[in-house]
């Protein structure tokens, strides 16, 4: 647009662009050729920049600051300085749905890394089947809230099915989402339902860049395939596991609608992890100001554990090169 | 090890090998998480095509009991009050048409403009040059850290200020531009583009504008059909943002209906039947689209969650 022309009216190569694909890749272009981009530039990053600035920078700046007042959305927020800080150090509800969120996160990623390892590994030991794939992903396409109400209904404690299999084993029936012990694993467990699939995928990825004749020179040398699976796969992973692992760690920690549609917080605040609870705060009782102090609560433990993990795993070096 | 990998293609078929007891263990436990993952897809269908005395007298059995599409016709709001009340449902009956439209409203609004204006901002990160680029891209990134929690009572709060709450616009906005993700994600395809593709057009006196919607766009429909699936599959499934910002019928979408659904129970106890036909008609729409496009996205995956 802003790119005066010479030359006749366009007529693009037909073919070109196929042509093109074979030919070695350059990535970005040189300094210098393209002058005078910029206007067409700023219109062109203009939609994304205004949605960036609006519904992401701002409300950050927004939070933060949200959090040192007093807000119930009809009057004026009011400054009130540490005071929320102080009431969360305080409150013991906090403090306890911390807890029970941090159990949350450790059961259900824990659960789902092994699973999705294995699942991983049996997808590119066992077969490629493109087919099964689909199978795996199928879960992932159901929202939190199916995922929720179809477990509800197969572990009720009078009718579901997983109930009636177990008292016909001989078992007691369990009240899983009613009960206080059982709720959180629970819950976990739904969650692993729908999401092992997609980390499972996500960690096939890394394993096909691992060159089968690895596996090949192995199995020449008479290694069994547990052994490869700890000195071949575990090793060459190692970058790609610890990636998925801070990304569904830090989608763990948001937990809410499963929590939402089964217990609603129940029985007796045994899951009313730190999202429901921020919920509750804003929406249930108006104190936006308490609700954004335990929301700047929640994103620093979240960065500390990136960090964390990021240095742990040392996730930035890649052992394939 | 950097040798080795130049000779062979990675992703060749593993051989066939004769029967092992190592083999045979890995594929019974390969069955059974087929049997997991699916089940109670079925038992979904199963309870929706029974009749809740029916479900009452007998819980076990495996096909249907008492088939019936009365759960459809229940969650479809196309029975009266006392029909549905007779049959173990709720007597305030929720319209599940008009949320299945809210949400294919929101979905497409969201999925279509956030892939528009996504790709355009790419573009312009990766093929056109203009100063503070870099800069502007690496608050992009910075954006990807925020968690979306953060953003949501502020986000709430601006909103509000607007006047949209409760209108199917209030539930797109936000997501409506663009996600760092996406931007991301269709820069790096963008940069992969050969750069004698964009001279050969420039010779022949395309615009930047006319490159980018006849030679950028259509050599990156792939990756761009993969980000739209997720992209309509992530929106449809929201549910925390749409509860905050819709209070009536006029913006209810499927997720929220199904929730409140959910807590309509009546007094005689839980509409099974008529919950899972609504569970039901809330996800085939996504394993429909999934069906459609499902080859593609499930290998392109691993593009999309780890670079």
């Amino acid at each position: 647009m802003t790119i005066a022309s010479s030359s006749p009216p366009s007529r693009l190569p037909t073919g070109g662009a196929a042509e093109a694909r074979s030919k070695p890749r350059t990535g970005r272009i040189e300094a210098g050729e393209d002058r005078g981009d910029g206007r067409l530039a700023a219109l062109f990053i203009a939609p994304a920049l205004l949605g960036f600035v609006v519904f992401l920078l701002w409300p950050t700046l927004r939070g933060i600051y949200l959090s040192f007042t007093r807000y119930n959305l009809l009057t004026p927020a009011e400054w009130v300085g540490l005071d929320n800080y102080v009431r969360m150090v305080n409150d013991p509800i906090f403090w306890d749905s911390l807890k029970v969120t941090v159990e949350y996160v450790v059961i259900n990623i824990g659960i789902q890394t092994v699973a999705a390892l294995a699942i991983a590994v049996l997808l590119q030991r066992l077969t490629q089947s493109a087919m099964l794939r689909g199978i795996v992903l199928t879960p992932y396409l159901m929202s939190n809230v199916v995922a929720g109400l179809v477990w509800l209904w197969i572990l009720d404690t009078q009718l579901g099915i997983g109930n009636e299999i177990i008292s016909a084993v001989g078992v007691d029936r369990i009240p899983f989402l009613a009960d206080e012990t059982w709720a959180i694993p629970t819950i976990a467990l739904i969650n692993v339902w729908r999401h092992v699939g997609y980390t499972a995928l996500l960690l096939f990825a890394g394993l096909q860049a691992i060159p089968n004749d690895m596996y090949e020179a192995a199995r020449v040398d008479g290694a069994s395939e547990w052994r490869m699976f700890w000195r071949i796969t575990m090793p060459l992973l190692r970058p790609v596991l610890a990636v998925v692992l801070i990304m569904t760690v830090i989608g763990s920690f948001q937990v809410f609608d499963t929590v939402a549609v089964t217990t609603a917080g129940g029985p007796a605040n045994a899951t009313n992890v730190l999202q429901y609870y921020i919920y509750g705060s804003a929406f249930g009782r108006f104190q936006f100001g308490y609700a954004s102090a335990m929301s700047v609560a929640l994103l620093l433990v979240l960065s500390a554990i990136t960090i964390l993990q990021y240095r742990l795993t040392r996730a930035g070096r890649t052992d394939l090169g | 090890m950097a040798a080795v990998t130049t000779t062979t293609p990675t992703s060749v078929r593993p051989v066939r090998r004769r029967f092992s007891f190592g083999r045979a263990a890995a594929w019974t436990v390969m069955g059974l998480i087929v049997l997991i993952t699916l089940l109670p897809f079925y038992w979904i269908l199963r309870t929706a095509l029974s009749t809740n005395a029916g479900l009452n007298a007998d819980p076990t059995n495996p096909l249907p009991v008492d088939l019936t599409t009365s759960g459809f016709e229940r969650a479809l709001g196309m029975q009266s009050a006392e029909e549905a009340v007779t049959q173990g449902g709720a007597g305030g009956g929720l319209d599940f048409w008009r949320y299945l439209l809210n949400s294919v409203l929101v979905s497409t609004l969201i999925t279509g403009c956030q892939l528009f204006f996504s790709a355009m901002a790419a573009y312009a990160f990766s093929r056109l040059r203009w100063r503070g680029r870099d800069t502007v891209f690496g608050l992009f990134l910075a954006g990807m850290m925020v968690p979306a929690i953060f953003t949501l009572l502020p986000n709430f709060v601006l909103i509000k200020q607007l006047h949209l709450v409760d209108t199917l616009l209030g539930i797109a906005l936000p997501t409506m531009f663009m996600t760092p993700f996406a931007v991301f994600f269709l820069r790096q395809f963008f940069m992969n583009i050969p750069r004698e593709v964009e001279e050969a057009a420039l010779l022949d006196g395309a615009g930047k504008v006319k490159i980018f919607f006849r030679v950028v766009l259509p050599m990156a429909s792939t990756p761009i059909v993969t980000l739209g699936v997720l992209t309509y599959i992530t929106s449809w499934n929201d549910y925390f943002w749409p509860l905050m910002v819709s209070y009536s019928d006029s913006s209810r979408v499927l997720t929220v209906a199904l929730a409140i659904f959910r807590a309509q129970t009546p007094a005689t106890g839980v509409d099974w039947s008529g919950l899972m036909a609504a569970t039901l008609i809330a996800a085939l729409p996504m394993l429909v689209l999934f069906a459609c496009f499902a080859r593609r996205i499930v290998s392109s995956i691993g593009f999309t969650g780890i670079k």
